[in-house]
């Protein structure tokens, strides 16, 4: 009980709202410099990712990194970086982000293009699709489920990577729980975490809900009317290829990063 | 940047042999919490584990519930996980093992629940049309061919243990993260990388030793690949 009157305490102190570190201005800082990072990740990782899917190249780094990823403690880099000429800057900060949330982007859209039925792909080609056209409009709708698994991940990663990057006196919501931690205000750091949670929740919620409507192959079959039982309209290779490409996202061999 | 003189004290350097050698007592001790706490941790999360993937696996709602739950868990960054344990836990030490344990509980129980999914229907009913019981395809049949699902699990949770204890020195139970929060206080760059390099190396090494016991104990998944 007394937790919960600290918090609600914490929360309705006015003085937690205002200034450069109060709830909006942190609030602010954590979602900006997490969207940054996501943006460079996206504009950096994807087009590489898709590509080696397509030529189906590079897929022991393109797993392997996220095997990497793992191993490598996100309180070490981000305390690495903060010890170069760097110091703790927003460039720091962001050139981490980057760091982590390339592999979960580069391994899930690597799958997810690989995985697409080589028949589909090679009837494609038949038809006279360059390339970058078999890419673009058959590979990629295909692979979109999975694409966005990765960049979900991403930003589940990045947003837990920005609350680190309080520990060396980096901006956003993290500094409440670091400050919390470090004068041993247990109403100041739990109130904190909360935040922290509610926004994590919010980014994996909104990414979840944006692979349900975005995925192309899911609309194309809520726009056709239900074909008709045994009907030849009916578009029998898709439904099963997207089990067969979200099968391998939520595969034991291809888990998710924590941070 | 020199190494073999104690230069590179002086000279703050990112390398430096000397402060190994005249730390390696503290290094040692921090190496050795960090493992104790690992293994500690993946013990304590396969015991959990394995019986509740058991208990639910048979309800659908049960698995639901189990899934959802530890999707959630694993969006929760791990400072917030463990300023939510706080107010139950305490600052402690035993704060740090149980939010590693819960993180590591939601990549056991996944793949725990995978595997024994993936056991085929056909090989289970031919073992019940030879006679066993239940709890006998449990354990001779359908553990060990969802090993292979099982060990990945293991070995996610032990890496992401590794890599995650480190922000265990908060609460004064980190090993190798107390060393590079106290080379990141004093500006001490030998001591940040040398404990970050070791963690990782932890990590290989874990994740290698993993390997081979897999190797060791599903002699049938080798010949496949012959």
């Amino acid at each position: 009980m007394n937790t919960i009157n600290g918090i609600v305490d914490w929360f309705s102190d006015s003085a937690h709202w205002h200034g450069s570190d109060g709830v909006p201005a942190r609030f602010v800082e954590h979602v900006e410099l997490s969207a940054i990072a996501l943006a460079i990740v996206v504009v950096v990782a994807l087009p590489v990712a898709l590509w080696l899917g397509h030529v189906r190249k590079g897929g022991f780094l393109a797993v392997n990194v996220s095997n990497v990823g793992r191993a490598v403690p996100t309180f070490a880099v981000l305390t690495l970086l903060a010890l170069t000429s760097l110091g703790v800057s927003n460039l720091s900060v962001v050139l981490a982000l980057v760091l982590f949330g390339i592999p979960p982007v580069l391994t899930n859209a690597y799958v997810g293009v690989r995985e697409v039925d080589q028949q589909t792909v090679e009837a494609a080609r038949g038809m006279g699709m360059t390339g970058l056209q078999q890419l673009r409009r058959v590979e990629l709708p295909l692979a979109v489920p999975l694409v966005l698994n990765g960049v979900r991940l991403a930003a589940v990663q990045i947003v837990a990577t920005t609350t680190i990057a309080s520990l060396v006196a980096g901006p956003g919501l993290g500094r409440i729980i670091q400050e919390g931690f470090a004068t041993q205000n247990q109403p100041e750091l739990e109130s904190g975490a909360l935040l922290v949670v509610v926004l994590a929740l919010l980014v994996e919620g909104g990414f979840a809900w944006l692979q349900r409507v975005v995925d192309p192959v899911r609309r194309a079959r809520a726009r056709t009317p239900k074909p008709p039982s045994g009907g030849e309209q009916g578009r029998p290779a898709e439904p099963s290829l997207v089990a067969a490409a979200s099968f391998v996202g939520g595969d034991a061999d291809t888990p998710e990063t924590i941070s | 940047m020199n190494l073999r003189t104690g230069d590179c004290l002086q000279a703050n350097s990112w390398v430096c042999a000397k402060f190994i050698s005249t730390r390696s007592d503290e290094l040692m001790s921090a190496l050795e919490q960090h493992v104790v706490l690992t293994v500690e941790t993946v013990l304590i999360a396969l015991a959990i584990s394995l019986p509740l993937a058991i208990a639910v696996r048979g309800s659908r709602r049960g698995t639901g519930v189990v899934l959802g739950l530890s999707t959630a868990l694993y969006t929760v960054p791990s400072l917030a996980l463990f300023g939510l344990l706080v107010p139950i836990t305490g600052l402690r030490p035993a704060t740090v093992i149980v939010g590693l344990v819960l993180y590591s509980l939601t990549i056991l129980i996944r793949n725990v629940l995978t595997g024994l999914e993936k056991v085929p229907t056909d090989v289970v009913e031919a073992a019940r049309g030879m006679g066993m019981g239940k709890l006998r395809i449990l354990l001779t049949v359908e553990l060990p061919l969802a090993l292979p699902s099982i060990f990945a699990g293991i070995r996610v949770a032990t890496v992401s243990t590794v890599a995650l204890a480190t922000i265990g020195y908060l609460i004064g139970e980190g090993g190798l993260g107390n060393l590079i929060h106290e080379g990141l206080t004093n500006y001490f760059k030998a001591e940040v990388l040398t404990a970050s390099v070791l963690c990782v190396v932890l990590a290989v090494a874990f994740d290698a030793l993993l390997v081979s016991v897999q190797y060791l104990v599903t002699p049938w998944a080798r010949k496949r690949h012959r």
